[in-house]
């Protein structure tokens, strides 16, 4: 998934309808990049025979693609959504995307990161998990491949849960499941020669309409300064005073 | 030639050109039909897809030969192969200027990616307690950074030069003293074995110094003599099957880390400067002996020490290349050098930048941003210009070296002006500061610090001027 980078200060468009993009610093999303990394250890142990990339978007989406087959996937395959469909994507279409290239490449597990850092929805996996009816292991921490099942140490509120669940699956990447590698210069250089194919939304027969309609988006409320008091009672008081006890 | 012909395949490949989109192998296809019918012979230099933007070729083309568009670009493509070769390393140059290739964009990323996170955090540390960075050191040696231009089958990336300078100035802007690590061990002892040694000595030599784990050093400079690089005193005599070598090193950088080192020594002290050869020296080994670790004003984390060398004896299939070729070895070795160090300088200059025009927006003076400020804004141009033009200066010196033609003036001037800008930016960066910019809690201190050496070592300013001039009145000699 192409994000805008972690490191790059936001800024909202004049006219309130949504982030300014332009010209902005974009790479993959960094629960991706453990995902991305997560399937290329899962080919390294020799558990998958095959790391296929897949990232919906606009053409740059492509550099992604590229980064993912530098870490070690095999072939990429590159959806294209721009424009107006682009705006609206969300998690839904996505996951009818994934969808739909899960059931034409005949894969077994689908990897993805838990959330996107722009809208932080945690939906995509979960959704597509439901339109192909497979079972889920959402936040893993751990994921341990065993012939047609997969164990998944998830991290919840609570803790640590363990699940044991049969492929074909879904994954959702969270922050501690492993740090993903610098592509090395070898890897680079191979990554030119990998394939990505690229695919319309139309041709997987996916309808990109959104059901959602962003009417407003602003910045958060600009910081106020604070206040030092010098007793308790004085806290108290001006709690109070600001209707917050 | 049939002008019908011509104009007909001249529009044809102007509408290839204008398409802008055809993918890189269909672009050599459609370029190579029309040369094909013309019976232009040798377009096999085509294959490579450098050749990235038709367009550029056609208005270099139009511009070299100073033809208008209706005069087409066949019948300029028809009058001489050596144009066409001119052109494409002239269209290689020029596009590749213009905007990197995908491969040298995405190893760039990687490279600012890896020292932003890995070496920019730490290497205020770095500096301040003198300490070489082993760790970051093995894992640049894993992405392949530490033997970029080594290929695949020894161990190393298998990169071209210009990818090298882009990785070399990454790295620097994170931490320059790693950054003179990985330039020292890719261009000043891989870069002279990789060139002239042996099969064997390749293989024993350098694929264990492409992992990180090993790094390797260059000892020409004496403390009687270093621009002076020809009066080498250390001698060597051969003894047996043994070469003997006595003598000091003087401002080795990595000696107290390396595992190897290149060593220029004088075998036939009458032949002055043709009488001195290379050779090669692990280390440890019996005779050789390091001096006590200099206290430098920068580049702190890496290790500048002398070499001394009592009765050092070593193979006598360690001497690399012929006999006497040493000056020679360490000239062209030193010409490669310089594009490392000129992107190294770079590196510290754009740091430098980044620094100050970050600050000038957030420090306000006079009721608005310090970056409305004229003064202000001037410094920042200033220093743009200066990084930029020594930036172009440094690719077009490491694409000549990729083209394997004659590189020596312009890595001379890539060098030079680097150096200059690193010094020149690294200053206007505490200036910008202000009193901020003079203590350790932001980083513009040490990159004064760093930047300085940038115009001493590989060869001074002074010696870098007198290459240009020589180079140049060679050009015009009549």
């Amino acid at each position: 998934m192409r994000v805008i980078d972690y490191a790059v200060k936001i800024r909202v468009k004049p006219d309130n309808s949504g982030v300014v993009t332009d010209g902005v610093k974009h790479s993959m999303n960094p629960f991706c990049e453990i995902a991305v990394e997560e399937a290329v250890k899962l080919k390294e142990k020799k558990l998958v025979k095959e790391v296929v990339a897949v990232s919906c978007g606009p053409q740059q989406s492509q550099e992604t693609i590229r980064t993912a087959l530098a870490m070690g996937a095999d072939r990429g395959i590159y959806v294209e959504v721009s424009g107006k469909d682009y705006e609206s994507l969300g998690p839904l279409q996505v996951s009818k995307i994934m969808a739909a290239l899960a059931k034409k490449e005949e894969a077994q597990l689908i990897i993805l990161g838990k959330q996107a850092i722009d809208d932080d929805c945690n939906q995509t996996g979960q959704m597509t998990a439901a339109l192909l009816d497979w079972p889920q292991g959402t936040f893993a921490s751990e994921v341990s491949l065993d012939g047609d099942n997969v164990k998944v140490v998830r991290e919840i509120d609570g803790g640590l849960e363990t699940i044991r669940i049969n492929t074909p699956a879904v994954l959702t990447a969270d922050l501690r499941l492993n740090t993903p590698r610098y592509a090395t210069l070898p890897n680079i250089m191979k990554a030119k020669k990998k394939k990505i194919a690229n695919v319309k939304p139309a041709d997987l027969g996916v309808d990109l309409t959104s059901r959602l309609e962003v009417l407003r988006v602003d910045e958060p409320p600009q910081r106020q300064a604070g206040m030092k008091v010098e007793t308790v009672e004085d806290l108290v008081a001006k709690l109070k005073d600001a209707g917050r006890v | 030639m049939n002008n019908e012909l011509e104009s007909r395949l001249c529009a044809s490949y102007e509408i290839y050109c204008l398409r802008g989109i055809v993918n890189p192998p269909m672009r050599h296809v459609v370029y190579m039909l029309p040369l094909a019918s013309l019976g232009v012979v040798g377009i096999c230099k085509i294959y490579t897809s450098t050749v990235y933007n038709l367009k550029a070729t056609r208005h270099f083309i139009n511009f070299h030969w100073g033809l208008s568009r209706e005069e087409g670009t066949m019948s300029a493509l028809c009058k001489a192969r050596k144009v066409l070769d001119l052109c494409l390393t002239g269209c290689r140059s020029l596009s590749q200027l213009a905007e990197l290739p995908e491969t040298h964009q995405l190893l760039r990323q990687t490279c600012r990616d890896y020292a932003d996170r890995e070496l920019a955090p730490i290497a205020a540390k770095l500096d301040k307690e003198h300490v070489y960075p082993a760790k970051q050191v093995k894992e640049l040696g894993a992405m392949g950074v530490m033997a970029m231009e080594v290929p695949e089958e020894l161990g190393g990336a298998g990169m071209d030069y210009l990818a090298y300078s882009l990785a070399m100035e990454e790295i620097s802007r994170g931490c320059a003293s790693t950054g003179v690590v990985v330039s020292v061990n890719n261009s000043l002892y891989i870069g002279p074995v990789l060139k002239f040694g042996t099969e064997e000595q390749k293989k024993q030599w350098i694929t264990p110094f492409t992992t990180g784990e090993k790094v390797g050093c260059f000892a020409l400079s004496e403390p009687g003599n270093g621009s002076d690089a020809g009066a080498a005193s250390t001698v060597a005599r051969q003894e047996g099957e043994e070469w003997v070598l006595n003598g000091t090193k003087a401002w080795i950088t990595n000696c107290w880390d390396a595992s190897a080192t290149v060593v220029f020594a004088t075998t036939d002290k009458k032949l002055k400067h043709k009488g001195i050869s290379t050779f090669l020296i692990p280390m440890p080994h019996p005779g050789l002996s390091l001096g006590k670790k200099e206290d430098k004003l920068g580049i702190r984390a890496s290790s500048t020490a002398n070499i001394i060398l009592e009765d050092c004896r070593i193979p006598l299939n360690n001497m690399l290349g012929p006999r006497g070729a040493g000056f020679k070895i360490a000239m062209q070795t030193l010409d490669s050098g310089r594009i490392g160090i000129a992107s190294q300088a770079l590196g510290i200059a754009q740091a430098s930048l980044d620094c100050a025009a970050d600050y000038a927006h957030k420090r306000t003076a006079f009721g608005a941003p310090i970056g409305k400020l004229q003064a202000i804004q001037f410094k920042l141009a200033d220093m743009a210009v200066a990084i930029e033009s020594a930036r172009l200066l440094t690719w077009k010196a490491s694409l000549l070296r990729d083209a394997k033609k004659p590189f020596t003036k312009e890595a001379a001037m890539a060098k030079l002006a680097a150096s200059e800008a690193a010094t020149f930016c690294s200053h206007q960066a505490i200036q910008i500061l202000g009193g901020m910019g003079y203590v350790t809690d932001m980083p513009t201190e040490r990159h004064y610090r760093d930047a300085r050496i940038t115009e001493i070592y590989e060869g001074t300013s002074e010696i870098q001027r007198l290459v240009i001039a020589g180079q140049i009145l060679k050009e015009y000699q009549s």
